[in-house]
């Protein structure tokens, strides 16, 4: 195992780990918002859970983007040879 | 371990290379178009058991295309209707033992993302005329030309990935458990599979609908809207 790849390895987990806290957080406010505006006016909820599902799968494309290159530095790495 | 991002030809058919999602993606269609003329053979006037779950199906992606697009949904029922239940069925047939779902790869995703990039440009030339398509890119100012160009390309582009991301993570995950643990550790995260695969079934289509519905402006062609443009017109 030569250097390129351990670099791989710690690059790869490296951008899974710190992508993952951005979305996490953002979710999370996300999802707090939505559950308040629910509390707030329960009719509304059909409208806002629709809503909050496809917010929340735009902010997890973040993480699945750090995913796709944590991938593309494990599998595909033009260095590695 | 094997890669994610490549795949190996399962056999050749002549000189084009069969892979393994090109032939589940086909027993796929295949098994819909059965279901689909079995389930609609008989239909009649007081529904059996199984037309009253289609009737319910149908309506129930009629009303969230009315909901989300603001318009009528007879139009896009085909092609709204016929994503979701790909995706759905696609994400849940690794369910069949041996089957690797279709959606983990790339390649169908890719396809999938591609026709809802033509039918975005079809609608919107079809309902505005071709001038008035363009029109929108220069949506609110000229100044946002390029923008809007970069946007149509990256949204196709985080369609494809999404849904890639998505599946393709939640066979990796339990194909890593399966060699750690063997029999019966995975089946919980196989349950979690399926909801994401539901969830994401609904957000493909779901997104489909908005990027349609941009196209064609289906806030302008709602009743409620449209008087309050026409009083802004003079």
């Amino acid at each position: 195992m030569n250097v390129i790849e351990i670099v791989s390895i710690i690059a790869a987990a490296l951008a899974v780990s710190f992508g993952a806290i951005g979305p996490a957080l953002a979710e999370g406010r996300a999802v707090a918002a939505a559950m308040d505006a629910i509390a707030r006016q329960p009719e509304a909820a059909g409208t806002l859970s629709r809503t909050l599902f496809v917010g929340l799968a735009m902010i997890e494309t973040m993480a699945i983007y750090c995913l796709v290159i944590a991938l593309l530095v494990l599998f595909a790495n033009p260095y590695a040879g | 371990m094997t890669s994610p991002l490549e795949i190996t030809p399962l056999f050749f058919l002549g000189p084009v290379p069969i892979t393994a999602p090109v032939v589940v993606t086909w027993a796929i269609m295949l098994v819909l178009t059965l279901v689909s003329i079995l389930a609609t053979r008989r239909l009649s006037l007081t529904p059996s058991k199984t037309q009253a779950v289609l009737e319910m199906l149908v309506e129930t992606i009629d009303g969230q295309i009315r909901d989300t697009m603001q318009t009528d949904a007879r139009p896009y029922r085909p092609l709204v209707g016929s994503i979701f239940i790909f995706v759905l069925v696609a994400n849940w047939s690794s369910l069949v033992p041996g089957v690797e779902p279709p959606t983990a790869h790339l390649e169908t995703d890719t396809a999938l993302a591609l026709i809802v990039f033509g039918a975005t440009i079809f609608y919107g030339i079809r309902i505005r005329g071709a001038a008035g398509y363009l029109k929108t890119f220069a949506e609110p100012s000229w100044v946002m030309i390029p923008l809007n160009v970069v946007e149509q390309i990256t949204r196709t582009f985080s369609l494809i990935v999404r849904l890639f991301g998505n599946v393709m993570s939640g066979v990796f995950v339990i194909g890593i458990v399966v060699s750690l643990a063997g029999l019966l550790v995975p089946i919980p995260l196989m349950a979690l599979d399926l909801l994401t695969g539901a969830v994401q079934a609904y957000i493909f289509a779901v997104l489909t609908m908005v990027f349609i519905g941009a196209a064609v402006g289906g806030e302008a062609a709602s009743p409620t809207n449209s008087h309050l443009q026409e009083q802004k017109q003079p």
